[in-house]
């Protein structure tokens, strides 16, 4: 056996023993932890298969984006885990039953083929190349506009986890700058109309073509 | 032991077992929400093990694209996912599925 084949057999143990344990485990984050060794393990797997590029990003973007927000959701939620096992061993049998059928099936199709040993050569020029770049190519001639699907997808995920979320306080005294630009005059200012209250002269009367005098 | 080469059909055989061992876990974890979710991922990634297994073999990049696909749309799935599982536990104080019959279904 090469060494391929015996790597291929240690990381599908641990991706098959780890997905078992996330579906069996007590506590919910022991299966959050478990399902980030899956995922590490795939992607050795991925490794192995000559998909470098996608086998950094399931690392980077899944086991350092997606399943810490798992974990982080899952110890935020104050969970009780024994209300979730109650109807556990009652499932079994069917959950088993199913399982046993897709397995069934699977194995059914597989036998009729599927016999390849090995991967097509590739050109030199596409081995120097190596797999990032092909797939770049690949993504940014092909498929250019699914690639921007998937942009504007992950915008829509944004909004929508953000406005799902957002919560506005009721106590909060912040200011609001748009109302604050949008004020009218007549809103701040009330200009009553009334009648001038005419005094009686303070000044004495001789004083005053004194005072103009000396303008002149 | 001689297990022969590594063939296509090992790494799909490890993906319809991932499959399946998921499937079991949504059947088996009906009430934990969030086990529910993790169960989904791991369907998404047997799928993707088949799609990069094809792609290698028949040295066909498209698979290769389409688990980039995937991965977008599940991460987008998973942060929803979860956005509305917080919005839930704040209103009913519970993720348990079989608690959550308003609608009557």
């Amino acid at each position: 056996m090469t060494t391929t084949g015996a790597l291929f057999y240690l990381f599908s143990a641990v991706l098959l023993l780890a997905s078992f344990r996330v579906i069996t485990a007590r506590s919910t984050v022991h299966a959050v932890l478990f399902l980030v060794l899956a995922f590490a393990s795939a992607s050795a797997i991925w490794m192995l298969l000559k998909a470098e590029f996608l086998a950094i990003t399931l690392v980077l973007v899944y086991v350092g984006a997606v399943m810490v927000l798992f974990l982080f959701v899952v110890m935020m939620l104050d969970l009780n885990a024994d209300d979730f096992r109650d109807g556990f061993w009652r499932h079994l049998p069917l959950a088993g039953f199913v399982g046993a059928v897709i397995a069934l099936e699977m194995a059914l199709v597989l036998m009729g083929g599927f016999r390849l040993t090995d991967a097509p050569a590739m050109d030199a020029a596409m081995v120097k190349l190596g797999n990032t770049r092909l797939l770049g190519i690949e993504i940014y001639t092909k498929y250019l506009y699914p690639l921007q699907i998937a942009a504007v997808l992950l915008l829509v995920a944004i909004i929508a986890a953000i406005a799902l979320t957002l919560r506005r306080r009721k106590d909060s005294r912040s200011q609001n700058p748009s109302e604050q630009v949008r004020v009218k005059k007549a809103d701040r200012v009330r200009i009553v109309k009334m009648d001038a209250v005419i005094d009686a002269p303070s000044v004495p009367a001789q004083a005053a073509p004194a005072a103009e005098g000396d303008k002149k | 032991m001689n297990l022969g080469p590594i063939t296509l059909g090992h790494y799909l055989s490890l993906g319809g077992m991932l499959f399946a061992l998921s499937v079991i876990g949504i059947y088996l974890n009906r009430r934990n929400l969030i086990v529910l979710l993790m169960a989904i991922e791991l369907m998404l990634l047997a799928v993707n093990m088949n799609f990069v297994a094809f792609s290698h073999y028949l040295g066909d990049m498209g698979g290769q694209v389409f688990v980039f696909f995937i991965l977008t749309v599940a991460a987008a799935e998973s942060a929803i996912g979860l956005a509305i599982l917080v919005v839930l536990f704040r209103n009913r104080a519970t993720i348990n599925v079989e608690e959550l019959d308003t609608l009557k279904g």
